[in-house]
């Protein structure tokens, strides 16, 4: 059994014994700075833009709406199962597809979709990140494959940064297969350090605050 | 009356540059040092360290510590010998609890030249005057090893008549590295030939650095290239009036 | 050049000679190092010196209490329905894939990049046996292409340019040549997009590997990474066992420092947290998830307490763009994957000191990669540790006598004072000062060997002085100043 004989090799090179309990680990350092909500937006959208993302603090749900119907216009659109999205009525809009439950016919209408809608679980005000839990609601491929990505955020969940998120969910293992964090477009600098957009997954990234 | 210092004054010094040793000398004692030069010294034992000799490097190490156990203070116009002193001889010295408690009394007395001007007697005007524009080399073990950064800086900015032009790759090593700079000629001649573009884009007449080791690199680069550049020890900046 | 030497390898001197390499290498590492000096500086991300000292010491925990951390991981990996498997080798390695890949009728495998795989040459052993493997990365898809390996850990091509890439997806796609890089990262684009859909497996590395979540975690800026852990039904995460860290809450400080210290950015654009194949109800995801964790020589760099920290790795490549040396020979020099100061610390390790004894040699030991390194590897000890190895290694195989002589003699000379003092006298009285004063160009040929010869080829040679200090000295003493 390789397993046996590697983790005997392990526990020989380090001097212990098997079953023995490691010593005290350092203490976990997240130190959460006290950022009122306004600057946390404020910051989040300024993260975002300075990686070329496009922004918009939305008042109400119409106004979600209207970004997203003009961006969607004349465009091939999958949408996440994400209440948030059914409550602004995109997935109304004519041109949106979206409750899909099934992990192939997903995959295809995103690999043919030109913009792909989601929501956010959380945001992070202080790189511009976001957050997106894998769940029945949010699958993984809406976001990545369409050249295009558009997300909806609740205010309220835009958080001040890694240390928030990691002391909300100090192990999202427990809720998810994967979680994912999305900073800015998709990019490259693999050729002479050239900056290129939308190498594999979206040029694109829009963030609709609501 | 300054504190007694005892001069490390270095093998490269003692047998290639000893103008360097003598301005030194003469600094220390412009600002009222006590100085003496115990003769029986040699080298601290790096090129033997560096070149994996753990055991030589070790035996001359501990001829190094007789003959500075009784000084107060040791001044050394290198950052990299000193450090070799302060700090690679705990490593040298693991296994032999009583050298090391040595080399730790000696280490804690062991004092890179500037930082003997700036941190131990606190002076910075020496009086010195230089009519030069000079651009100052970071030596990689005073930088980083002893933390050796605006010390020397600040000195220059006190001698009469100098203007100090910093170049763009002042931290970036110079190529020496011991016996680096034979074994691996042509790298070394590579980095230093960097570094010297990077000197003369300064436009300064002067180098100045703490480490003659550096300044040798340095100095035989630009002669080399018949570059009219010459390289000065801040202890021999510090002398000149 | 005898195997044993610790000199240059001849090697080195094409790449040096290289002007446009020169350049291209030293401008893209430039760049690199200027984008980390700014996202590290004191007013952007205070807290630095505290995050290093904390990876630091989680990395040494994690490392120094090992097997219970991989017991812990496997635990949490196969409560979220993934597999762990142990292998030593990277045949090991290709064995278990090429054994999964045949149970379930797979054919086309995607890969995004992992210096892991790259270290046991997962490609080659897959392609041996018929099974492709295309590389996602858009560097390592370019290398994969040209049958080279990467030149940097971080930005593995960062040797060619647009033109060397235009004749690689001429020969090798048989596409027009295209010099605009936005094209030709189109063209990759649309290529690799078709092997992702079609693809069965994918096999990602792991950046970090979380002992209580039973996760891997994968940072990356394409989107590769995670179309490759996301579209395929299987994924594969191949990890080396060192990449573990014990909490989940340990990430936001390595997460911090991993993107700032390799390309400025604080944060790369995807950050994936993988614990575990789809779960009910989740719409998307592979279906099976495994985790091989690899061993290959790592449980004897464990075995040694100080280089254990050389294991704290978690490759940024910020050394390598601060090495002055990396910066001139750059990353196809070097003898293994791993190049740079940190390949020239683990590679003796793993393949033994004396493979190529030269390699810890290969450093001015300037100190520039323990001032950047994330999580404080002391590079620069390791490689005295090394040499001194190397030497030591060297006596036992009778190799390397006349050198040891050497320092012997040296050694006793300088407990000598005296004789010291008589040997700098008549070096001096070799070069005399007389006709020529100033430094030497050259000597006579009968001393243009070794040392000499060395310092000679590059730089001019200070005289030893006619008079040395203590002489100065004690005609100073004796004058009474
Ligand atoms: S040794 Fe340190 S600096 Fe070098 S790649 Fe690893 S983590 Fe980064």
């Amino acid at each position: 059994m390789p397993r046996e004989k590697i983790l005997h090799k392990v526990r020989t090179a380090l001097g212990r014994s098997s079953g023995q309990p490691p010593a005290a680990p350092p203490p976990v350092r997240l130190r959460i700075p006290d950022v009122p909500l306004d600057a946390r937006i404020e910051s989040f959208i300024c993260a975002l833009n300075k990686l070329n993302g496009k922004t918009c603090v939305a008042h109400s749900p119409q106004e979600v709406l209207d970004y997203a119907a003009q961006l969607c216009e004349g465009k091939r659109v999958v949408a996440s199962n994400s209440p948030v999205l059914r409550e602004c009525g995109i997935v109304e809009l004519p041109n949106v597809r979206s409750n899909y439950t099934d992990a192939d016919k997903l995959r295809e209408a995103c690999a043919a979709a030109d913009i792909g809608i989601t929501s956010a679980d959380y945001a992070l005000g202080d790189t511009g990140s976001l957050v997106i839990i894998a769940s029945p609601r949010e699958a993984r491929l809406i976001s990545l494959l369409p050249p295009v990505h558009l997300a909806i955020v609740p205010r309220s969940r835009i958080l001040t940064g890694l240390d928030e998120l990691f002391t909300l969910l100090p192990n999202p293992a427990e809720q998810t297969s994967s979680m994912v964090l999305i900073t800015g477009p998709s990019r490259t600098a693999d050729i002479e350090q050239i900056l290129v957009r939308g190498v594999h997954g979206p040029r694109e990234i829009h963030v609709v605050v609501l | 009356m300054g504190p007694r210092v005892a001069l490390f004054v270095t093998c490269i010094v003692d047998q290639l540059f000893p103008r360097v040793g003598l301005a030194m000398a003469d600094v220390l004692e412009r600002i009222g040092c006590e100085v003496d030069f115990p003769e029986a010294q040699t080298c601290c034992g790096q090129p033997a360290f560096n070149s994996g000799y753990r055991a030589e490097a070790r035996d001359v190490a501990r001829h190094f510590l007789s003959v500075f156990e009784q000084a107060e203070y040791i001044v050394v116009p290198s950052g990299s010998c000193t450090s070799m002193i302060s700090h690679h001889y705990a490593e040298l010295f693991r296994k032999e609890p009583e050298w090391l408690d040595r080399a730790r009394a000696v280490g804690s007395r062991v004092v890179e030249f500037s930082t003997f001007l700036t941190e131990v007697v606190k002076v910075e005007d020496v009086g010195a005057r230089l009519d030069a524009v000079v651009t100052y080399h970071d030596s990689c073990h005073a930088l980083r090893e002893l933390s050796v950064k605006s010390g020397p800086r600040r000195l220059l900015g006190r001698v009469r008549g100098l203007t100090l032009k910093e170049m763009d790759r002042a931290e970036e090593c110079c190529g020496f590295g011991g016996t680096f700079s034979v074994k691996f000629a042509e790298t070394s001649g590579g980095m230093v030939r960097t570094k010297v573009d990077s000197i003369l884009r300064t436009g300064a007449e002067i180098v100045v650095s703490i480490d003659s080791s550096c300044l040798m690199q340095l100095q035989g680069a630009l002669a080399r290239a018949n570059a009219p550049v010459r390289t000065m020890h801040l202890a021999e900046v510090l002398a000149s009036r | 050049m005898s195997k044993a030497a610790t000199t240059e390898p001849s090697k080195f001197r094409q790449t040096l000679e290289d002007a446009n390499l020169q350049l291209a290498v030293y401008t893209a590492t430039g760049r690199l190092m200027e984008k980390r000096r700014e996202a590290v500086a004191a007013d952007v991300l205070p807290e630095y010196q505290e995050l290093r000292t904390q990876a630091h010491e989680i990395k040494k925990h994690t490392l120094d209490n090992l097997d219970y951390y991989l017991e812990l991981f496997e635990e949490h990996v196969t409560a979220h329905g993934g597999k762990v498997v142990y292998c030593k080798d990277g045949s090991e390695v290709a064995d278990f894939v090429l054994r999964l890949a045949k149970e379930r009728g797979a054919r086309l495998i995607v890969k995004s990049k992992s210096m892991t795989t790259e270290e046991i040459d997962l490609n080659e052993r897959l392609a041996h046996h018929q099974l492709e493997s295309v590389e996602t990365d858009l560097g390592e898809y370019i290398l994969q292409l040209a049958h080279q390996r990467p030149y940097h850990i971080v930005a593995p091509a960062l040797h060619l340019t647009r033109y060397d890439v235009a004749n690689i997806f001429t020969e090798k796609l048989g596409v027009e040549n295209e010099t605009v890089i936005e094209k030709q990262t189109m063209i990759a684009r649309g290529v690799l997009r078709q092997k992702f859909l079609q693809a069965d497996i994918g096999i990602s590395g792991a950046n970090f590997l979380v002992a209580d979540s039973g996760a891997v975690v994968i940072v990356e800026n394409e989107g590769n990474a995670r179309l490759t852990t996301s579209a395929p039904r299987i994924h594969i995460a191949v990890a080396g066992m060192e990449k573990m860290i014990a909490r989940a809450q340990d990430l936001p400080v390595f997460l911090k420092l991993l993107g700032r210290s390799a390309t400025g950015q604080p944060l790369t654009v995807y950050t994936s947290f993988l614990s575990g194949p789809r779960r009910e109800g989740e719409v998307d995801g592979p279906e099976e998830f495994y985790v091989v964790l690899l061993d290959n020589g790592r449980t004897r760099l464990l075995a040694d307490r100080e280089k254990r920290q050389s294991l704290y790795c978690i490759r940024c490549g910020a050394c390598l763009n601060h090495c002055p040396v990396y910066r001139k020979v750059g990353g196809h020099n070097y003898p293994w994957v791993y190049s740079g100061p940190i390949g020239a610390v683990i590679t003796p390790q793993y393949m033994g000191v004396g493979k190529d004894p030269w390699l810890p040699f290969a450093s001015s030991l300037c100190g520039a990669c323990y001032e950047v390194c994330p999580v404080k590897i002391n590079i620069p000890k390791l490689l005295l540790d090394l040499r001194s190895e190397v030497t030591k290694f060297k006596a036992k195989e009778r190799g390397g006598w006349a050198e040891r002589m050497v320092f012997r003699l040296w050694a006793w000379v300088m407990r000598h004072p005296r004789i010291y003092e008589m040997m700098g006298s008549m070096a001096a009285a070799f070069f005399p000062e007389g006709e020529k004063p100033g430094w030497l160009r050259s000597v006579p040929s009968f001393m243009n060997i070794g040392p000499l010869k060395g310092w000679l080829s590059q730089r001019d040679l200070p005289r030893p002085a006619s008079k040395s200090f203590r002489q100065h000295w004690r005609s100073r003493r004796k004058g009474g100043r």
